[in-house]
């Protein structure tokens, strides 16, 4: 497994341009298969438009404590991309003006951000409904300082929402590095001691399952049932729902595909699972992803394609809702991970 | 070009059978689906059963196709090769157990 970053490794894919030119050429400019936007006018679907914004996916930095083999962020220690106090309060100016439901952190780790703790604790006091931080378990375990995190987590009521690839270790270290899941199962059961994910505790647990390689997510609803009785007969632990999500042929996954030749036939597969009712409930229609530097994108994987929103509001600083809505929502072919089969989001299934 | 009697794309035109023959082609998908819904047994449980007979009839597009349906389902490979070995086990068992019948003729034929 890598232990750098893309970027770190000046590895050709981690440049974003190179990423949208393998996206676009090759099997979708040779008539091969048929591109996003194309499938849309071939199922008579209008184009991407944002719909009532409802969360704020916010991008505190990349840095993070593992290396992925299928992280779209291209995360890892050596990332050094983080948000300034200044960005941090220029979100909160937005919260307070907009009436927006759920603020999604996201990064890297976003507990490794040294403002972490102050920025959550500055959301709690907005109207705010519903604070997510996605994180990647391991990082309660990474250093005493964040050994709290659980406890933090509850008296600020935030839902976590965590990577657990699979019950097993296999397959869980393959992807995500060796020891990885001995040390989520520690951290799984200390936000268990902390009353998350138990049926009769309002303290919301959630995992997140993604194939370890070249094939598309089962049946949301089978697989966690698979999961919560593995985990409840081998380790004891609770949690409240799995959302089965695509990879996306971003970054490193993008990486991994063409290494190991999987990208044709990973790409048909997701085309040929276009699904039409997917498109209208996909995440970019309710959602705004906000980057470290304060640059505002569709969704966390156009961020990291670097595709900025497609409106003259590109910036935290000039927030309009108004004129952001106006928008038509960028896409290319890495949009089919989100519309195949059931869908995929960062809740899991759409449809 | 190289040309071959199995190529793994073909697996995508197998929709196509329906084409000359849409009556039969279906009847024949829409008893195929329905076989691998959910029933008494469960679809994890189909699919290691298709994945076993698989190999028995020795069809590469059933085994590339029930392999991924496998990893879709979060089937551990180690059930999928006992899967395997099943089917494997039946094979062999029925060469084997013809074994009986030529010990009857042996036996018969020999003083």
């Amino acid at each position: 497994m890598a232990s750098k970053s893309l970027k770190a490794s000046n590895n050709v894919l981690s440049s974003t341009k190179r990423q949208l030119e393998i996206l676009s050429n090759g099997i979708f400019s040779d008539g091969g298969l048929p591109k996003f936007e194309s499938r849309l006018v071939a199922y008579e679907l209008d184009a991407l438009r944002p719909l009532k914004l409802e969360i704020l996916q916010i991008n505190v930095g990349y840095m993070c404590n593992q290396v992925c083999a299928h992280c779209h962020v291209d995360a890892g220690p050596d990332r050094k991309e983080m948000m300034s106090r200044e960005t941090m309060e220029l979100c909160l100016d937005v919260l307070r003006k907009t009436k927006v439901k759920t603020i999604d952190l996201t990064g890297g780790a976003p507990e490794m951000h040294p403002d972490f703790r102050w920025f959550v604790s500055q959301i709690r006091l907005t109207d705010v409904e519903e604070i997510i931080v996605r994180s990647n378990l391991t990082i309660i375990l990474a250093n005493k300082k964040y050994h709290s995190l659980p406890d933090f987590f509850k008296q600020n009521k935030v839902h976590i929402i965590s990577s657990l690839p699979f019950y097993k270790k296999d397959k869980t270290d393959r992807q995500r590095g060796d020891g990885v899941f001995s040390q989520s199962i520690t951290a799984l059961k200390l936000l268990n001691s902390a009353g998350y994910g138990k049926s009769n505790s309002d303290l919301q647990l959630d995992l997140v399952y993604n194939p370890s390689g070249a094939f598309l997510p089962g049946d949301e609803k089978t697989l966690e049932n698979d999961f919560k009785k593995a985990l409840k007969l081998d380790f004891d632990i609770d949690f409240n729902q799995l959302f089965a999500i695509t990879n996306l042929p971003i970054s490193r996954f993008l990486d991994y595909l063409i290494a190991s030749e999987n990208y044709e036939d990973y790409m048909s597969s997701l085309v040929e699972s276009f699904n039409p009712k997917a498109v209208a409930n996909v995440m970019c229609t309710n959602t705004l992803s906000v980057r470290w530097d304060g640059m505002l994108f569709d969704c966390d994987f156009n961020q990291m394609l670097d595709l900025k929103v497609a409106s003259p509001i590109t910036h935290l600083r000039d927030f309009n809702l108004e004129l952001l809505q106006e928008r038509k929502i960028g896409v290319s072919q890495h949009c089919y991970g989100c519309t195949a089969g059931s869908g995929s989001s960062c809740q899991g299934t759409v449809v | 070009m190289k040309k071959k009697y199995y190529k793994s794309d073909d697996l995508k035109k197998f929709k196509n059978i329906t084409d000359w023959n849409p009556e039969l082609g279906e009847k024949f998908f829409e008893y195929y689906n329905s076989v691998f819904k959910e029933g008494s047994l469960s679809v994890r449980e189909k699919s290691l059963i298709a994945l076993a007979v698989s190999h028995v009839v020795q069809c590469p597009y059933c085994i590339e196709a029930y392999t991924r349906d496998g990893l879709q389902k979060g089937i551990e490979k180690s059930e999928m090769m006992e899967a395997v070995h099943v089917g494997a086990a039946i094979r062999s068992g029925a060469s084997l157990v013809h074994g009986v019948q030529m010990m009857n003729v042996y036996d018969k034929l020999s003083m």
